[in-house]
């Protein structure tokens, strides 16, 4: 990580299950070494979290020196944790960033089930909002474009796909209500 | 593929316990992994196959050695799991043939998967060309990845080769290409400064992209390619700050650059203004809240900060209190809680908004919130503040709490007349459910106040000593009983810690009762009037020690032979002895007690009225001798009755008809009354002999017995237990026991000395001095003067310090006839060792202040 440096970091984000097991995880911080410490950070941030309800609204906690926002969504858990410096307010776009690239990605169907099926696009969807630490993109729908490209004719602009993508979100949300 | 790609490792089952995928079989992922070779690849297929290696390998199952990886495996997510080791190198080149599809989502998890596996230099030139190829191709999102993944496995050498591609990269029209080259830029300036540093030109060119974050990205490169150059960082603020930044994210770093930059140029200009503060005042207006909030911290730590400066940001730090997200509440009170640390003044206009963020549902919130009001409360919304704040505790974690019993410490430290309210609100809370640490901030506080505000000590030590009547907390609990030392005998009244810090003793665990005993030595040490009652309780300490090993017990109510029925211990005080005032009751029960009751249970005895006093055992034989005999003095008015503690050691005897044989003619006074023999005396079971004698009443009668145990030993056969039916008159020579003047004394301290003194009649004092010769030293002729008349000290006095030329000893007790009797001693030493004593004695009787000069006289 750079050390002298002021810009923005990241130094994890977390998506969990409703019971606080990983979905995936990305780390770019040495705060964690090792693989148990991740999942003590992990549980602790589960369980600290557990009460409150963000559903509408981000929420914050701030816990050991780090600032983590959280949101959740049916049976996941989203998490993004920076520094007890950083602006809060970036650290919260970056996780807004993701949470609603996710939601694009599934199709507005966010639940753990769908996300495991389609684990692939969730790590590329991290891989495309930060690197290394440093915010990649925060633009859902330029994430979420990045990530769906491959389904796509490689021709199409990616503000096309969106677009294509929410029409597509859409029939599919209203076909599965007429069903119910 | 000709080895495996997996191997199996049972060795992990716990780590198995943790996926979401349990219960795959080898085999299909066995199958799963050929989709790698099959000629028609299912691009989709491997996709969800590579994101389960990567999912698991996120697991942190990584490089077990040289070439393995740990890894779990989920073909189809959901469902399958195999877990086992895969050689890292065969997933390699697995992963190596998959450039062969042209589906670009399964080409990105490719350069994922490459990244993860941070292959070695070996393998880095396999891919290599491969990766060069797509940082080339006309797709944009092969070369944004094949340039991240690049960077990230590259070493110096090839870097140099790719290096052209990278600048071009930069300037690329693409903007994800772009900050793909510049993001992998700043990494690799960390291991290959010279080689970046040589992209500036095409680095400033980005800064005016513009694509948002490209900008964002190439100003973040830009700044640390020049950190170290002050001047070029000054002017690419100055640049910059003019012109428009769009990126949102890189104008919060053009605040942080403008920041440094204002740090670094120290001090104001001339005319008092701060160069750049308008820039950050401006970014207040900005639309976007990350720049506005950016902004208003950046100017809340401006050094020495004016309040005109403050202004502004206050402002729009008020306005995001009463937000509807959180985050923004959350980010405006913790920076508003900050400058309350140096500007509270500044921050008191926010007051109310922040006062309605205590029933904040978000707790860090609520505690920011209490916490900075506390800093910026005036005395007269002290109280109403906490009681805001003892709703509010109940609801939040103790880390919370913490913070907020700290933020009171000093707000009390502020206004010292609020102690009261702070101070019982720290002790209610010090009652309530909390950790060790969270009790552990509470006693610290009060602690603190009570060092720092004289008014608050009295209340402040009660408080502490009520917590330690119920506290779990070992740690804590000794730690006050250390400061009670401390502060208690400074206060008005300190005997009324007393009761506090001597049921310690009595309920704790061995360091808290410690502990307890050094608070009272120190209370004994420092508070004259409470010396004797201390001592009093200082002793009963000694009592409580010996009392757990049975061993040293003087007297033991079991030994009692079985043909006088011993009674029940009563736990009550001896009749006869006078407790002090003011002493607590019930300690442990009196050796006279259970005398007592056994004296009184053997009817020649039962004439002899009430029992004066009970001397302790004395030995009358060696040790390990035949047998082992102790006698205790029993002193009635006009008797004495001994009683000789027999055990036979021997196991081949029976002893019968055992009987002492007292010659008392060195004790004329005394004539024997009436003895008590023991009918049989087995081996190894303790029985009593008693022998009673008549004396003058009132008079303290002196003298030396010679006793003779006389006895019938019958040899034991020990294969059958059976004694012989004749047995042989035996006798044993024991030591001679003496009555002294000692034993008509009983050791009964005085609250108070000197009140008891002078309450006494002076015209019954006596006074007298005498000559004790040379003595081995001072401390040796007070004790041996002491144990002359077998009186209380009182007040510490038996102690003599180390090299004192003279000494005063005070001594209490009741001599026999319940006459209460006070001694003073004053003794001196001269250099040849030679000591004097002037003794003066009052008493009720002055005929017993004679009698105690004669005990001298005649000792």
């Amino acid at each position: 990580m750079e050390s002298s440096d002021l810009s923005p970091s990241v130094k994890n984000i977390l998506l969990l299950d409703s019971e606080g097991k990983r979905v995936a995880v990305r780390y770019y911080s040495d705060e964690w070494p090792t693989n148990s410490a991740k999942l003590a950070f992990e549980k602790s941030v589960f369980t600290k979290t557990l009460k409150s309800n963000p559903r509408t609204e981000a929420e914050i906690a701030m816990f050991n020196n780090n600032i983590v926002i959280y949101k959740f969504v049916q049976d996941l858990h989203f998490f993004v944790t920076g520094g007890d410096d950083e602006n809060e307010l970036i650290l919260a776009t970056v996780l807004q960033g993701f949470f609603d690239a996710v939601s694009l990605i599934l199709r507005n169907t966010v639940d753990k089930r769908e996300a495991l099926e389609n684990l692939d696009l969730i790590l590329l969807c991290l891989d495309e909002i930060v690197d290394g630490g440093m915010i990649l993109e925060t633009d859902p729908n330029l994430i979420a474009g990045k990530v769906a490209s491959h389904s796509m004719d490689a021709d199409a602009t990616l503000s096309e796909q969106t677009i294509t993508q929410a029409w597509a979100t859409a029939r599919e949300h209203l076909s599965r209500t007429l069903l119910q | 593929m000709a080895q495996p790609l997996i191997k199996k490792d049972d060795d992990r089952d716990d780590e198995a316990d943790y996926s979401p995928f349990l219960g795959i079989e080898k085999g299909a992922v066995l199958q799963e992994a050929r989709v790698f070779n099959d000629p028609q690849l299912d691009a989709r297929r491997c996709s969800q196959l590579y994101s389960s290696v990567l999912f698991r390998t996120d697991l942190g199952l990584f490089r077990v050695d040289s070439g393995y990886y740990q890894a779990f495996v989920s073909a189809e997510s959901g469902r399958n799991l195999y877990k086992g080791q895969i050689e890292a190198t065969e997933v390699f080149f697995a992963v190596t043939k998959l450039f062969q599809s042209r589906d670009i989502g399964l080409r990105r998890m490719v350069y994922l998967m490459i990244k993860e596996l941070s292959p070695s230099a070996d393998e880095v030139i396999i891919v290599t060309s491969s990766l060069m190829k797509d940082m080339n191709s006309k797709t944009d999102m092969y070369r944004a990845n094949a340039i991240r993944v690049l960077c990230r496995i590259t070493d110096g050498t090839l870097l140099t080769q790719i290096e052209r591609y990278l600048k071009q990269a930069i300037v690329d029209k693409n903007p994800v290409v772009a900050s793909a080259a510049l993001v992998s830029g700043i990494h690799l300036l960390q291991t290959n400064p010279e080689i970046v540093k040589r992209w500036s030109n095409e680095v400033q060119e980005a800064v005016q992209s513009r694509a948002a974050l490209v900008q964002f990205h190439a100003l973040a490169l830009l700044h640390q390619i020049r950190q170290n150059d002050r001047l070029a960082v000054s002017k690419l603020v100055t640049s910059l700050t003019r012109g428009t930044v769009r990126s949102p994210l890189a104008q919060c770093l053009l605040i942080r650059y403008t920041s440094q930059v204002i740090r670094e140029s120290g001090g104001n200009t001339q005319t008092g203004d701060r160069p750049f503060y308008d820039y950050l005042e401006s970014c207040l207006r900005h639309k976007a809240e990350m720049v506005i909030f950016e902004a208003a911290k950046a100017i809340t730590e401006l050094n020495g900060v004016t309040n005109r400066e403050l202004t502004p940001a206050i402002t729009v730090l008020q306005l995001f209190l009463s937000s509807s997200k959180p985050v923004l509440r959350f980010a405006a009170v913790r920076t508003l809680n900050k400058v309350a640390m140096t500007h509270p003044m500044a921050v008191t206009n926010c007051n109310i908004d922040i006062e309605s963020l205590i029933s904040d549902p978000n707790r860090s919130i609520a505690t920011l919130a209490i916490t900075t009001l506390l800093k910026t409360g005036n005395e007269s919304s002290v109280d109403r503040l906490m009681k805001q704040i003892t709703n509010f505790m109940s609801e939040i974690a103790d880390e919370f709490k913490i913070v907020v019993v700290e933020a009171i410490r000093s707000l009390c430290l502020k206004f010292p007349l609020k102690y009261r309210s702070l101070m019982n609100f720290l002790s209610n809370i010090l009652r309530e459910e909390g950790g060790f640490e969270y009790k552990k901030a509470i006693v610290d506080s009060i602690v603190i106040l009570i060092s720092d505000i004289p008014d608050a000590k009295e209340s402040g030590l009660l408080h502490l000593c009520e917590f330690i009547e119920d506290c779990e907390f070992t740690y804590l609990s000794t730690q006050i009983l250390h400061f009670l030392g401390i502060e208690g005998p400074k206060t008005s009244d300190p005997s009324k810690y007393i009761r506090y810090i001597y049921n310690r003793v009595h309920l704790e665990n061995a360091t808290v009762r410690a502990a307890a005993v050094s608070t009272l030595a120190k209370f004994g040490a420092l508070v004259d009037s409470l010396k004797p009652r201390i001592f009093v309780l200082l002793r009963r300490c000694l009592f409580d020690c010996d009392d757990e090993e049975p061993s040293e017990e003087p007297f033991d109510i079991n030994s009692v032979p079985k043909e006088i029925k011993s009674q029940p211990l009563a736990e009550k005080k001896a009749p006869g002895k006078k407790q002090p005032t003011g002493a607590p009751p019930s300690g442990p029960p009196s050796p006279d007690d259970a005398y007592e009751k056994l004296l009184s249970s053997i009817p020649e005895f039962s004439g002899f009225g009430k029992l004066f006093k009970s001397s302790a055992p004395v030995e009358l034989t060696e040790a390990e001798t035949e047998y082992a005999v102790n006698a205790v003095k029993h002193i009635f008015d006009s008797h004495v009755v001994i009683q000789y503690n027999c055990t036979n050691t021997i196991p081949e005897q029976l002893l019968e008809n055992v009987t002492v044989i007292v010659d008392a003619s060195e004790a004329e006074e005394f004539s024997e009354v009436a003895t008590k023999p023991l009918r049989s005396f087995p081996y190894d079971t303790p029985g009593q002999i008693f022998v009673a004698f008549e004396k003058p009443e009132g008079v303290t009668a002196v003298g030396k017995f010679s006793n003779m145990l006389r006895f019938i030993v019958k040899e034991v056969d020990l294969s059958t237990g059976e004694a012989e039916e004749d047995g042989v008159e035996d006798e044993y020579q024991l030591e001679d026991l003496e009555v002294v003047a000692a034993d008509y004394m009983l050791k009964v301290p005085v609250s108070n000395f000197r009140n008891a003194w002078e309450s006494m009649d002076p015209n019954g004092e006596r006074v007298d001095e005498y000559g004790l010769g040379p003595r081995e030293s001072l401390a040796e002729a007070v004790s041996a003067v002491i144990n002359l008349l077998g009186m209380q000290p009182c007040e510490g006095t038996e102690v003599v310090p180390n090299n004192s030329r003279s000494h005063t000893a005070l001594l209490s007790g009741v001599y026999i006839g319940n006459v209460k009797v006070l001694v003073r001693l004053s003794f001196g030493i001269d250099s040849s060792k030679e000591v004097a004593m002037k003794l003066a004695v009052r008493s009720e009787d002055e005929n017993i202040s004679d009698a105690i000069h004669e005990v001298v006289a005649s000792g």
